[in-house]
């Protein structure tokens, strides 16, 4: 356990060491955030309910971080570590193998987790966000939506043969879920024909489920966005738990 | 247990990637304290059979016993008590050094302190250094360091000196020589020659995954009889052919001024000077060619090369 838990701290001060891993999950949410508050404020509006621009996109990008560390820092560390040869070097120690794999998703969860505080500690300093939800669904809406993506990286990790294949399968994966989802724009001002495609981007349920929640909803009310994001997790452990390779 | 129980026991390992026999029957033991040394062309299966031995891969075929454990049963114990440098193997780019001793050593029950480790491989400057910005030799002193970092009984070596500079190599020889020094068993893969013959006390020779020769470096080229070489440069006009029926001499070769006379024999340089001073042939630049184990490494692998082709 002793190993288990330094290895998840060096692989912290790894990640902040590695800027564009930190920039995508700490600082562009922000950057979006500030982009989008200083064009549209985030004075009531009832194009969105009566909420600000700011109370829909905060959860919205929540989403977003979750996408990219799990499409892509997931699956571009764990696949390169392999290429690497440093999951190997590992495997040649009394370390469980499964502490490796633990501490990845230990640390990503972390990050996610620092990147989302950020995010929504400068939208109500900056903008004033509104919350009208409760803290306990919110975190476990964020909690399961982030396994299940962390889950998606881990199976694209482990079907891609290189660090290079699962960099261009995440990436390929990453966009339409990002835009597609509301997870950027919102999808109050998408047409009807790409709203109804979005219902088939697993990143569009992480959105409807973290604005709902936002907003006070409770999980019984978002079955959908829980069964398909359960279902996303269970599919990439069982896929990646027969198809990983450490080598 | 007594002190004879052999650190490293092997009996008729075998180990197939699909068709191909990478390791075929193969059968040896090491003593506590050897360096014993496993030497081979590429693919003959130098790294699958460490990789058996460091419970890194599991054989077809064979029993396998290491420091008296089962790899594949007993393999977290086994990797409490032994060293291990991988072939091809990284660390994280952004990784410092210090960070890299100090996390292997939580790995372990028993570590040792990682700080004069630093000191003994020539590192501690380089402590703060991410791993992505060590030259060649520095990232293998680190990994020697970080095989030792659990003061191993037994320590596994797979090619740690490919791709260093002549200087580099050297030292390396200097680090594994102080690894048994402290009563440490090594095992270690190369494809130099040079390198087994300095510094092991026994040399297996593997090709197409069997087993061509094992013995000491001085036993094996002593074994291949090999010829002395006897080379040295004439006047114009020199006649060779009187050499030919010299005792001991088996070949006459005349490249223009360069002359090679190769033969058996402790006294064939003495028979062959006797003989040119005799005739009044004024040479120069005279100096002897013996076998090493390169030509013991070459003419062994050249027979099982011939017998593979045949397969």
């Amino acid at each position: 356990m002793k190993g288990f838990w330094k290895l998840a701290w060096v692989e912290i001060k790894i990640y902040l060491r590695q800027p564009e891993a930190a920039f995508f999950t700490l600082v562009f949410p922000m950057l979006l955030l500030f982009l989008f508050g200083s064009i549209y404020g985030n004075k009531p509006n009832p194009f969105f309910g009566g909420r600000g621009m700011v109370d829909v996109s905060t959860p919205a990008y929540l989403a977003m971080i979750i996408g990219s560390t799990g499409l892509l820092s997931i699956a571009i560390s764990v696949s390169s570590y392999r290429e690497k040869g440093v999951l190997r070097r590992y495997r040649a120690t009394p370390l469980r193998p499964a502490a490796v794999l633990a501490s990845e998703v230990v640390v990503h969860y972390l990050m996610t987790l620092l990147g989302g505080i950020l995010l929504v500690a400068a939208a109500r300093l900056v903008y004033g966000l509104r919350f009208e939800g409760r803290i306990v669904p919110v975190f476990l809406g964020f909690t399961l939506s982030s396994l299940s993506f962390f889950a998606v990286g881990f199976l694209l990790a482990s079907v891609a043969r290189t660090a290079r294949s699962a960099y261009i399968l995440g990436m390929v994966l990453y966009f339409p879920n990002l835009f597609l989802s509301g997870a950027t724009i919102p999808k109050q001002t998408f047409p009807q024909a790409l709203r109804a495609a979005g219902k088939f981007i697993p990143l569009t349920h992480v959105v409807n489920l973290l604005q709902g929640l936002w907003i006070g909803d409770p999980l019984g009310k978002h079955v959908l966005e829980l069964a398909v994001l359960a279902g996303l997790l269970v599919v990439g452990v069982a896929v990646s738990a027969k198809a990983f390779r450490w080598e | 247990m007594s002190e004879r129980v052999p650190a490293i026991e092997v009996d008729a390992l075998a180990k197939s990637y699909g068709r191909l026999k990478a390791v075929d029957g193969v059968s040896f033991s090491v003593g506590v304290g050897e360096i014993f040394g496993m030497v081979g062309p590429n693919g003959a299966g130098k790294t699958t059979t460490i990789e058996c031995l460091e419970g890194m891969r599991f054989p077809d075929g064979g029993a396998v016993r290491v420091l008296g454990l089962d790899p594949r049963k007993d393999g977290n114990a086994l990797r409490e008590r032994i060293g291990v440098q991988l072939q091809q193997s990284a660390l994280p780019d952004d990784m410092k050094v210090w960070e890299a001793l100090d996390l292997f050593a939580s790995y372990y029950r028993r570590p040792a302190d990682w700080k004069p480790l630093l000191e003994r491989l020539e590192i501690t400057d380089k402590r703060n250094t991410r791993f992505s910005k060590l030259s060649g030799g520095q990232k293998q002193r680190l990994f020697i360091a970080l095989a030792l970092v659990n003061d191993p009984e037994l320590v596994f070596l797979d090619e740690l000196t490919t791709g260093l500079d002549p200087h580099a190599r050297r030292s390396m020889w200097d680090l594994v020589r102080a690894i048994r020094e402290r009563g440490k068993t090594v095992f270690l893969t190369t494809h130099y020659m040079e390198e087994a013959e300095h510094l092991c006390d026994r040399v297996l020779v593997i090709d197409h995954g069997r087993i061509v020769a094992l013995d000491t470096p001085a036993s094996l080229v002593r074994g291949l009889k090999g010829e002395l070489r006897i080379l040295f440069t004439a006047e114009p006009g020199f006649d060779a052919a009187p050499l030919r029926a010299l005792p001991g001499v088996a070949r006459v070769e005349k490249n223009g001024n360069k002359v090679i006379v190769a033969g058996q024999g402790d006294r064939l340089i003495v028979v062959v000077v006797n003989a040119l001073d005799a005739a009044g042939v004024r040479f120069r630049d005279l100096r002897t060619e013996q076998p090493d184990l390169e030509d013991v490494f070459l003419a062994l692998t050249a027979e099982s090369g011939l017998d593979g082709g045949a397969r």
